[in-house]
């Protein structure tokens, strides 16, 4: 399939969603069809695309897929494969983009927090869902999120009051059931937190059978005054994963947000993480960890817009790189003019296991106000042969003094993992995976 | 010398001076001390001419000039010297050069010469040995990676260099083990003559024990609620600070 | 530490203070750029047919290409047909004996600082002198040739060492490597050649000194170095151009090429006009520039220091071919008022155990945007390349901004990579410090600037360092309080 011909199909899906948007909300409609045009007018990302320069999303898709897209229907037995064990969470589950009533269980709605899919969202909740919906999302950049934006079928919405804080995690389950073909999934997320509200949000990205599968998924969170947004991202799935992943976050005076991107297996992993910090005294702290093997691309990009003085972030994101893998970071500050006082640091440190393997690493800085703190910086590297050789030298083997340091790498940042049973749970998977696979 | 009446300062909103009253006079040493937060290091940066600190009320003369119009360069050339209670620090400028510079301007300010680099390098051995300093560490960079005892004794190094009629000390004894604080008073001591007068701003006594005072005045919020001789000192140091808070909260 | 005290002295002058023009006359080619005008240049320079083709190659590549955009830098289009692209200075002639040089010319370069009569000379600096278009004096030849060392302008090159012009030119820097370096290729009217011998130590430093002269003209000059196997020479350039009100292009290539045990180390002071106080007129300066460390063991060093220039465009690159090769990159970048910098270097690390080091130090002032742009990129095959890099902003004044934009590609598991990157401002406490020991606060600023500066104004020449020095303070004039 040529360029303009998968195009032209997704167009052709993208249409079909659009027929099917209920006709009473003709904001929704317009826009969808305000992304369609955008669609049309942008070409799909090619390597030529600065933005995209190694990671060939477009000539993956043509390659693996066929479009238009016709999902066969999921069936999922039990979730016990997929969920994080002992965690007592909210749980909402989708298979191959449709919500199963069946393996979701919400205990915290109540009169005024609302847990709930898009497609009931939109309805019960039409205002203040279509007042943020693509509200804070720069549609005129990439394709892909056009794409979603015109085409999203289902979804999460999360609403919390002023004041509010949900105890338990709220945990959105993306599988996708292949054992009748591929799977293309277009999901869209909102979570709108009131002022001084707080929630954990997880998003897990899973499978079954072996054909390939591709999820574009947004996110979009709006953060208001000292309101407190924790969101996991956990990508551990099959090598037939394709994913094309934004959030985009807009946080208010005061606010707090962590995110925890664990990027641990799939095909193609494309995360682009946005944060506007559009107010002051914020504090943002960003951790990703990425362990790759195979011939895994993952590719981190991210963005933190200081616009406002007074306001805080940090980036911390790790890589190992095995086999043929191939990591790739790209992390952009920006301090805008009146973003006086801001302290800004990043860093990114990468551990290449194999000749074959790579990592392209770009972080990006661009101040415009002078009373600033900012620092960013990222190593390459093998493991320190010195401190393998003292482990092996006291008589542990090459395999475990191995596993041991690059253990010892990753767990940075499951130190900054601030919920018990997740962290126990990632902890779990990650040590599982250093020790089989290292 | 320095005449400062009823001097008023603000940082921000907040009042800290609330109408000094001190006379220093050449040849003497006047100690002030005071309870953390009494207003001690804010009297100091306002003399220097810290442009933080709003002075709302009063004045200072300085030998027949006052002090309180002058950029604080001005005030350093006319002699007003601060021994910085935290020494910045300057990557990539060596003390020497700092000081060739600064000795430089000060002297053509005066109508002198500038000194070439034979003689300023001689005048700055002599006051080395003053304050015991190495010549590898003025080599250094500015305060970078010097220790605290370090820095400290390069601020007396500096005060030597500059020959200023009054230099204020600002809790240079904080954070100097006790050899380190003898090698400092040592120098001050030294530097002492007829001509100029020193004023120690420190929370302790100890530093007294060696600079030993003329006059000592305890600042309470922003006040001079009491002055007296170096007996004060000892007094304060047996009996705290919360007699003094007392006394006045009686007045 | 009395270099800081020279730059002091000398702190007072207050414009751009090479803006003034030599009235020379000069025999320059009518506007415009065709095939015609390539011609004209080459017949100009009575070249050889293989050089005319070799322009005409690169003007036929030329016409395909596209201007890039991907700088961060903003101008309004260039007419490329609006620029003269040969001017000569009229009494210059091929025979370059000193005396038979116009006694203007010796002027505007004395003027300069430069000169040109050798016995005035009190250290040994040898220099090639290029205005406008044509290099007009090189001296110290005689010396250098007894040690076998070629030092002449690039037009003599092509005549009197056609067989090292032609191997090597193109060589590190192809032809359609870029948009600007195709036009350099086509319409280069003149520059520096050199060529130092097997085990040669050049005894001096090498210069060039760069002066546009003539209005509306553009200055395209090539420079080549080829290091033979051993040798070593450290090589000076130097830029001025008088203020003009239209900006004007100056689109140079340098190539070196180190061959085994080789070093060369390059150092660059430009200041090309820069504009006034609002951002009219200024030099556009796209330079293309690299070396191929092609023999193992050699190392290719480039000094800059970046005060002038409306726009610089420009990435002294290093290809790290032979093992255990050796790069490093150091870098002043100041701009001030509303110039634009966008500025930094490639390391391409190809053989085993190759070392690469940079230092990028900005300082931007005023309405200025200073990006730093760089590429440490690991091939599959560098086994054991090591690279580390240092890249620090220095903003003042809330109306300017500092960028970074560095790519580090690592594709061999044995590379170890160091970046680290800030970003600060010069402290108000630092400069209450200087104050309050007497020094005034444009001196605090210079102080405090060549210390943030020194570990790269420290890789330059005695003499290049005292210049650059006060081209910082001069540069930064006015841009605090």
């Amino acid at each position: 399939m040529s360029v303009t011909t998968i195009k032209k199909n997704i167009t052709s899906d993208i249409s079909g969603a659009i027929q099917q948007t209920v006709n009473s909300f003709p904001l929704l409609k317009e826009k969808r069809n305000e992304a369609w045009h955008t669609f049309q007018q942008l070409s799909m990302p090619a390597t030529k695309n600065e933005e995209y320069k190694y990671t060939p999303v477009t000539r993956l898709l043509e390659k693996n897929f066929s479009f238009p897209t016709a999902n066969p229907s999921g069936h999922l037995s039990t979730l016990q494969d997929f969920s994080i064990p002992e965690l007592d969470a909210n749980i909402i589950v989708f298979v191959n983009g449709v919500f199963s009533q069946e393996h979701s269980s919400i205990f915290s709605n109540n009169s005024e927090i609302s847990i709930l899919t898009m497609e009931d969202a939109i309805v019960q909740q039409t205002e203040v869902c279509l007042k943020h919906l693509s509200a804070y999302i720069d549609l005129k950049a990439d394709a892909l999120a056009n794409w979603n934006t015109a085409a999203w079928t289902n979804g999460v919405f999360i609403h919390i009051p002023a004041g509010t804080t949900i105890e338990k995690p709220v945990v959105i389950h993306h599988i996708h059931d292949t054992r009748n073909g591929q799977v293309v999934s277009i999901g869209r997320n909102l979570v709108v937190l009131e002022k001084n509200s707080a929630v954990t949000i997880v998003e897990k990205f899973d499978s079954i059978g072996d054909a390939n599968h591709f999820s574009n998924c947004i996110t979009e969170a709006v953060v208001a005054e000292y309101a407190e947004l924790n969101l996991y991202t956990i990508q551990n799935d099959s090598g037939k994963r394709f994913q094309y992943g934004l959030t985009q976050i807009h946080q208010a005076d005061s606010s707090r947000v962590n995110t925890y991107t664990f990027s641990l297996n799939g095909k193609l992993i494309r995360n682009n993480l946005q944060l506007t910090l559009n107010g002051e005294g914020i504090e943002s702290h960003m951790y990703g960890l990425y362990l790759l093997t195979g011939d895994t691309l993952a590719d981190n990009h991210t963005v933190v817009d200081h616009k406002k003085p007074n306001s805080f972030s940090n980036e911390l994101y790790k890589g190992i790189m095995d086999e043929d893998s191939k990591g790739v970071f790209n992390g952009k500050i920006f301090v805008r003019p009146q973003a006086q006082k801001t302290n800004a640091f990043q860093a990114n440190r990468n551990i290449l296991l194999t000749d074959k393997a790579t990592v392209y690493t770009k972080p990006q800085l661009e101040i415009w106000a002078d009373d600033v703190k900012c620092s960013h910086g990222c190593t390459s590297g093998q493991l320190d042969e010195e401190a393998l050789f003292y482990l092996r030298s006291r008589g542990i083997g090459k395999e475990t003094a191995q596993a041991m340091m690059l253990y010892a790498f990753a767990a940075e940042l499951l130190d900054n993992v601030k919920h018990p049973v997740i962290k126990r749970y990632l902890d779990n998977v990650i040590s599982e995976r250093l020790h089989k696979n290292f | 010398m320095l005449t400062i009446k009823d001097l008023q300062a603000k940082i921000g909103e907040k009042q800290i001076l609330n109408g000094i009253n001190l006379e220093v006079k050449p040849g003497e040493v006047h100690a002030i001390m005071g309870p953390n937060g009494s207003g001690k290091s804010t009297l100091a940066s306002v003399l220097a001419g810290r442009e933080e600190y709003e002075v709302t009320g009063g004045e200072v003369d300085f030998l027949g000039k006052d002090l309180l119009e002058m950029a604080p360069e001005e005030r350093a050339r006319e002699g007003v010297f601060l021994a910085f209670q935290y020494p910045v620090e300057i990557p990539g400028v060596s003390t020497i050069n700092f000081m060739k510079t600064a000795l430089n301007q000060i002297r053509e300010h005066r109508g002198q010469p500038a000194l070439d680099a034979v003689s300023f390098l001689s005048l700055m051995k002599e006051k080395m040995k003053l304050v015991e300093i190495d010549q590898s560490l003025l080599s250094r960079a500015l305060n970078e990676g010097f220790s605290g005892g370090e820095k400290k004794r390069n601020e007396i190094f500096q005060m030597a260099m500059l020959e200023p009629k009054l230099s204020i000390l600002d809790e240079t004894d904080s954070g100097l083990d006790i050899d380190a604080l003898k090698v400092v008073a040592n120098g001050v001591n030294k530097l002492r003559n007829k001509n100029n007068a020193v004023i120690v701003v420190t929370h302790y006594q100890r530093l007294l024990d060696y600079i030993v005072p003329d006059y000592v005045h305890v600042l309470y919020k922003g006040k001079i609620v009491k002055s007296g001789t170096k007996d004060l000192a000892l007094e304060l140091e047996a009996k705290g600070y919360d007699w003094i808070k007392d006394e006045v909260a009686l007045a | 530490m009395s270099n800081d005290n020279q730059v002091l002295e000398e702190f007072t002058s207050r414009e751009y203070e090479h803006g003034w023009t030599t009235d020379i006359e000069a025999d320059s080619a009518p506007k415009g750029l065709n095939e015609g005008i390539i011609r004209f240049i080459s017949a100009k320079k009575n070249e050889p047919q293989w050089m005319l083709d070799w322009r005409l190659d690169a003007y036929a590549k030329w016409t395909k290409m596209k201007e890039p955009t991907w700088p961060n830098v903003h101008y309004p289009p260039i007419n490329y047909q609006d620029v003269i692209y040969y001017s000569a200075p009229k009494k210059s002639d091929k025979t370059k004996k000193l005396e038979d040089v116009d006694p203007e010319l010796i002027k505007t370069f004395e003027k300069l600082g430069i000169s040109l009569t050798e016995q005035k000379r009190l250290t040994g600096i040898a220099v090639d002198a290029v205005i406008d278009s044509v290099s007009v004096a090189t001296t110290f030849k005689e010396t250098l040739g007894e040690l076998g060392i070629i030092f002449c302008s690039f037009s003599e090159a092509v005549h009197n060492h056609p067989e090292l012009v032609k191997k090597y030119m193109g060589s590190v820097v192809p032809v359609s490597d870029n948009y600007f370096a195709a036009l350099n290729s086509a319409v280069f009217t003149d520059g520096s050649f050199c060529y130092i011998p097997k085990g040669v130590r050049c005894p001096m430093e090498l210069s060039t000194y760069f002066r546009i002269n003539a209005a509306n003209t553009g200055q395209f000059e090539r420079t080549l170095i080829i290091a033979d196997e051993g040798s070593y020479v450290s090589y000076l350039e130097g830029c001025t151009a008088p203020m003009r009100d239209e900006n004007q292009l100056h689109a140079a290539v340098v190539e070196i090429y180190a061959m085994k045990d080789a070093e060369v180390k390059y150092s660059t002071v430009q200041n090309w006009y820069p504009g006034d106080k609002n951002g009219k007129g200024g030099i556009y300066n796209f330079v293309t520039k690299r070396g191929l460390c092609f023999g193992d063991h050699s190392k290719i060093s480039w000094t800059q220091v970046e005060t002038g220039s409306a726009i610089t465009w420009k990435y002294p690159s290093c290809i790290l071919k032979g093992d255990y090769s050796m790069g490093e990159f150091y870098s002043v970048a100041v701009t001030n008022n509303y110039q634009q910098a966008d500025t930094g270097t490639k390391m391409i690390h190809i053989g085993k155990h190759t070392k690469s080091r940079i230092v990028s130090k900005g300082i931007s002032a005023g309405h200025s945007q200073n990006s730093y742009r760089g590429q440490v990129h690991i091939m599959k095959r560098a086994e054991n390349a090591r690279n580390f890099s240092q890249c620090d902003s220095l903003l003042m004044g809330d109306k300017c901004g500092a960028h970074t934009f560095p790519y580090i590609d690592v594709e061999n598991k044995s590379a170890r990579i160091e970046h680290e990157a800030t970003t600060s401002k010069i402290g108000e406490d630092q400069i209450f410090y200087c104050l309050q020991r007497g020094i005034d606060e444009e001196s605090a600023v210079a102080l405090i600037v060549n210390g943030y500066a020194k570990e790269v104004l420290n890789q330059l020449p005695m003499e290049f360092a005292v210049e650059a020095q006060k081209l910082l303070a001069l540069t930064l004039e006015g841009s605090v309080g």
